[in-house]
């Protein structure tokens, strides 16, 4: 178990570095910050003196290690347009993000497994395919699509709720929906098949020819076992609270990570950029984690698995 | 000796298409009925379509009683007490037909809850007595297993424990031992076999194999494409066996003693569902075939004492083999 645990932090470790390397990579090779910051009309000798200031006049390699030991002493670099701590800068704007992923979250959890489950236990019923086409729907429309038709109609047409900006909790409402509709889809389709492949499992026969009734074998013994493939989509959403809604944020100027993520990368600030990358790959490695211990907990199959192999090959 | 379960006219199909063809059974209390017949004949789904097991798609007809009790399309609450509670099934293949992620003692408690309402200490020592009576080793820790952590016989005897929990009048054993392997075949027959003379129990034996039903049973009905072709006692079906479809099974089992001979296989295969000839369905493979035989379905006829056949040519036919 302490080694299966091992390995998987390990394996999480490196694909953090992997992240963060490709990031750097890839910003430098795509743009000059020193001209896009100093504008093009400033004068050489001005950009030269901006290089050196941040190091960007030095060999690739000498910048990434530099770069990769001052993570280790905890410093993500500053950020090139005014100065400050880059991981300041982004932490400041963790809060405005999750308040609208946390709701988000809690919509698509408690519409998107409901619906699953409802049109899974009624297939090919009216109902099955009213919550399969609205699921159909949801997840093919894209967030900036729905985001702008719901300013369309709530905050243009009937003025009820704000177009953008942050200045109340109903600032909230349209991007907490608009985020909201299309994982909650996601994972009503993702339950249903999960549900649907359980209910034809011989074991659930098994539960109703020993005289469980079919409230209790749904909850008693189908839920459980269907549980196991939907936690991982849930854990990818968890993991994606930090930077799921970049496309958002922009559509309804909610000044969150995502935002930040959108101007940093625009103005090639690239130790921001690189901050929030750092950010979005642990949250996603920490969520993938969790999802791998809530397997064995409610996988017995699994948690033998783990005790016999080491090497983690069961998750 | 009024009949414990007895199926009249029992018909399933599936999206129009027929699966049961009219089935006529009747159980009496304590004795073993074996149902032989090759795979998607139908035997299963007799039982599956008695106890309202079947997927919501399958149109069920006719009748079935329990004590002279319609339980045909009962309302769930019935269903829910009497499946269990006297009448028990156990299936094919033991391990997946138990729930992975509950142990083994809570799937039994849940059943001893039911049926006799007991809960905690109580259900547990009665759940442990029932691994014991079924023979399970280690029976206080197997208790606290997951079904992965047993083999497919041990499993079996699990299921047939829990089958056991609600002191059922009728256990119906759907192909028991198909997935398990030989000499644990002939345990867990045993097995079966010494409770329902212990518990004075009814059993329905499916199988494939008529070998394995006539070691278990008294009587034996002969399934071909949705309906019961031949119904005799066991002895008097390997001595006078009166349908062709039925001598030809027994044709096909391996003689134990006596000089090595080919096994005789029937040829030609089960008709389509969908494309049922329109008299009877054996009649493109049997070799005793008349113009007759393809008019119309053949009524089951009675041909000794407990004996029924289906098959206008049963009298001709045991003449010629007698």
């Amino acid at each position: 178990m302490l080694r299966f645990f091992g390995f998987r932090l390990l394996r999480a470790a490196i694909t953090i570095v992997m992240v963060v390397t490709f990031a750097f990579v890839v910003l430098r090779l795509s743009g000059d910050p020193a001209l896009l910051i100093m504008s093009v009309d400033a004068p050489p000798e001005a950009v030269a003196a901006f290089r050196t200031a941040w190091g960007l006049d030095e060999p690739l390699w000498v910048q990434y290690f530099k770069y990769f030991s001052a993570i280790f002493e905890g410093d993500l670099g500053r950020s090139m347009r005014d100065g400050r701590p880059a991981l300041t800068l982004v932490l400041e704007r963790v809060p405005a993000t999750l308040a609208l992923t946390i709701p988000a979250l809690l919509i698509k959890l408690c519409i998107g497994i409901p619906a699953g489950i409802t049109a899974a236990l009624h297939r090919n019923s009216l109902l099955d395919r009213l919550v399969m086409a609205l699921a159909v729907a949801g997840f093919t429309i894209p967030s900036f699509v729905l985001g702008l038709l719901l300013v369309l109609l709530f905050a243009v047409q009937l003025g009820w709720l704000p177009s953008g900006g942050q200045e109340s909790w109903r600032h909230a409402i349209l991007p907490v929906i608009t985020l909201g509709v299309g994982g909650a889809a996601v994972l009503a389709r993702f339950t249903r098949s999960a549900m649907l492949e359980v209910l034809g499992q011989p074991y659930i026969r098994t539960a109703s020819a020993k005289g469980v009734p079919w409230r209790a074998v749904v909850w008693g013994h189908a839920l459980p076992n269907a549980a196991i493939p939907t936690v991982t989509i849930v854990g990818f959403m968890v993991g994606s609270l930090i930077a799921g809604a970049v496309v958002v944020e922009s559509v309804f100027s909610w000044p969150g990570v995502g935002r930040l993520l959108v101007v940093a990368v625009a103005n090639r600030d690239l130790a921001v950029v690189q901050c929030i990358l750092l950010l979005v790959a642990a949250t996603m490695v920490t969520s993938n984690l969790v999802v791998d211990l809530l397997y064995g907990a409610l996988d017995p199959r699994l948690r033998s698995g783990l005790a016999s192999a080491p090497k983690g090959a069961a998750a | 000796m009024t009949a414990l379960v007895t199926l009249r006219d029992l018909a399933v199909s599936f999206d129009g298409t027929p699966a049961l063809r009219g089935i006529d059974l009747a159980i009496a209390r304590g004795e073993a009925l074996g149902m032989v017949g090759e795979s998607g004949c139908g035997k299963s789904v007799t039982w599956l379509a008695a106890l309202g097991l079947l997927p919501g798609k399958a149109r069920v007809t006719g009748s079935v009683t329990l004590d002279r009790a319609e339980i045909l399309h009962a309302k769930p609450a019935v269903l829910d007490r009497l499946r269990g509670g006297r009448i028990a099934m156990i299936f094919q293949d033991p391990a997946s037909s138990l729930n992975p992620v509950h142990r083994l003692g809570k799937q039994v408690c849940e059943a001893l809850r039911l049926h006799r309402g007991l809960t905690g200490a109580a259900a547990r020592a009665e759940a442990k007595r029932l691994f014991d009576l079924v023979g399970i080793p280690d029976a206080a820790r197997r208790l606290d297993a997951f079904p992965h952590e047993l083999s497919g016989g041990q499993n079996q005897r699990v299921m047939i424990a829990m089958a056991l929990a609600g002191e059922p009048e009728l256990l119906i054993a759907d192909e028991p031992t198909t997935a398990l392997d030989v000499t644990i075949q002939a345990q867990i027959l045993d097995l079966l076999a010494r409770l329902r003379r212990e518990m004075n129990m009814a059993l329905v034996l499916i199988s494939h194999d008529l070998g394995v039903v006539a070691d278990a049973c008294d009587r034996v009905a002969v399934m071909y494409a949705g309906r019961i072709v031949e119904e005799a006692p066991i002895a008097r079906i390997f001595a006078e066996p009166a349908h062709p479809y039925t001598h030809g099974l027994i044709g096909a089992l391996p003689p134990i003693d006596g000089p090595r001979r080919p096994l005789a296989a029937i040829p030609g295969q089960v008709p389509d569902p969908r494309a049922m000839p329109k008299g009877c369905a054996f009649a493109p493979r049997c070799p005793r075939r008349i113009d007759a035989c393809e008019v119309a379905i053949p009524e089951s006829r009675v041909m000794a004492a407990e004996h029924r056949a289906a098959c206008l040519r049963a009298e001709a036919f045991e003449a010629v083999h007698a």
